[in-house]
């Protein structure tokens, strides 16, 4: 199970690095998002400072949105797909695979420039290291919960429309709850709270987002 | 004359596409060495049929077994040893040859160190094109390489629909002269076609609607 494993998410970094420049699209809206903050509302630190959080985490959930799409569906279309959907190795491993290389290239950079963007919106030193470690935990929980709405609408035609009303909903809780953790770390206040309840969806999505894509991309397949 | 048991049985497979009903009450039989074509129009179901027995489709009634057990239920066993070539060849235009096969031996979980993809490039005479990447091969230029994965990950049922599509006379010969092989090993295959195959083996037919 590993070998397969392995050769996919291999393959998988391979095909992004043949594609840099899609690959780029994604954190360039991130990076855009948050530089266009201070130029398009106040560039007063003390507002900034508030709504650094906020911003951040909403131009990652929206850019995570943004490349989710392209998660399966060149697979789809050329019949990778049906070849790994028919090959022996049982298709959540694969599943969870082409999950772990969405997230090494469009949530680990997003994770990686956003204590820069952070220091722009003045954010305090503290307040940033609770940020990077929300991101950590949620950046691949927006991975995986995004796989499954991709799989149920890689099917379709047009399915981008569907796509967002099916997961924006359950994207929800992980924003509250992130902010609510960068907030609380600017306010001096404990965070463990907030971090824990992100790690229990992390393992929730972990153990049950593989499963769930893997029957729904048999449904699209049928 | 009494034939080994059959390693593919099929019973009372139904199929719907929208509202019509594309077949009803299909049986079939396979057993090591035997080779199918299934026939039929346009639109009278080939393809919706060669996918159930893929495992890809699900029929509305009956069920399909491999060595006895259902193909829905011991998936993984059915897997390792039937390989399917769809329309969509499953190949990535941005890798080369070499690495699109490579990748589809790891599927099947073979080794790394497993030559059998060269071998396999080679019976396809396509082996000095190993480091070109898909995109630059003509059609069916790249229906040879979806070819040569087929053979190297060594399956004993062969799924092929429409495998003469691209290829020119001497390709055809190829796949002819391979299901030949095949089945002198021991090998099945069920496959599709508009033209008559010609085989040394006896094929055996199926004809839908």
């Amino acid at each position: 199970m590993f070998g397969p494993f392995i050769a996919l998410l291999r393959r998988d970094l391979l095909l992004a690095f043949r594609h840099r420049g899609e690959l780029a699209n994604p954190l360039l809206f991130f990076a855009l998002v948050i530089t266009l903050f201070p130029l398009g509302v106040s560039p007063e630190p003390a507002l900034l400072r508030k709504m650094a959080p906020g911003v951040i985490w909403i131009a990652a959930l929206l850019s995570a949105l943004f490349s989710l799409e392209n998660m399966f569906r060149s697979d789809f279309d050329d019949g990778a797909m049906e070849q790994m959907a028919l090959s022996p190795c049982p298709l959540p491993a694969l599943v969870l695979a082409k999950i772990l290389a969405h997230w090494l290239v469009s949530g680990l950079p997003m994770l990686l420039m956003a204590p820069v963007l952070a220091l722009l919106l003045s954010m305090p030193d503290t307040a940033i290291l609770t940020l990077v470690f929300t991101l950590l935990i949620g950046t691949p929980l927006l991975s995986l919960i995004g796989a499954i709405g991709v799989a149920l609408t890689v099917g379709l035609k047009r399915g981008g429309v569907l796509l967002t009303l099916l997961i924006l909903p359950l994207y929800i809780p992980i924003l509250i709850f992130a902010t609510q953790a960068v907030t609380a770390a600017a306010a001096g206040l404990p965070v463990e709270g907030q971090l824990y309840f992100l790690a229990a969806l992390l393992t929730l999505g972990l153990t049950l987002a593989p499963l769930a894509s893997a029957a729904a991309l048999r449904i699209s397949l049928n | 004359m009494t034939s080994p048991p059959p390693l593919l049985r099929a019973s009372a497979l139904e199929c719907q596409r929208g509202e019509s009903l594309l077949f009803s009450d299909i049986h079939l039989e396979l057993s090591a060495g035997q080779l199918l074509q299934v026939g039929g129009a346009n639109g009278t179901g080939k393809t919706s049929l060669l996918r159930i027995l893929a495992g890809l489709g699900r029929p509305v009634e009956g069920e399909v077994f491999w060595r006895n057990e259902n193909i829905q239920t011991n998936r993984e066993h059915y897997a390792a040893e039937m390989a399917y070539m769809g329309h969509h060849l499953g190949l990535k235009a941005e890798l080369t040859v070499m690495e699109n096969l490579r990748f589809g031996m790891a599927l099947y979980d073979k080794p790394k160190a497993d030559t059998g993809w060269q071998q396999s490039l080679t019976r396809v005479g396509l082996s000095h094109l190993q480091h070109l990447p898909v995109r630059t091969l003509s059609a069916g230029q790249r229906q040879r390489v979806a070819l040569a994965r087929l053979l190297a990950t060594e399956a004993l049922l062969w799924i092929l629909d429409e495998p003469f599509t691209a290829l020119d006379v001497h390709g055809i010969d190829l796949v002819q002269a391979l299901l030949d092989e095949h089945a002198g090993r021991g090998g099945m295959a069920v496959i599709t076609s508009h033209q008559p195959v010609t085989l040394e083996r006896t094929l055996l037919q199926l004809s839908l609607g």
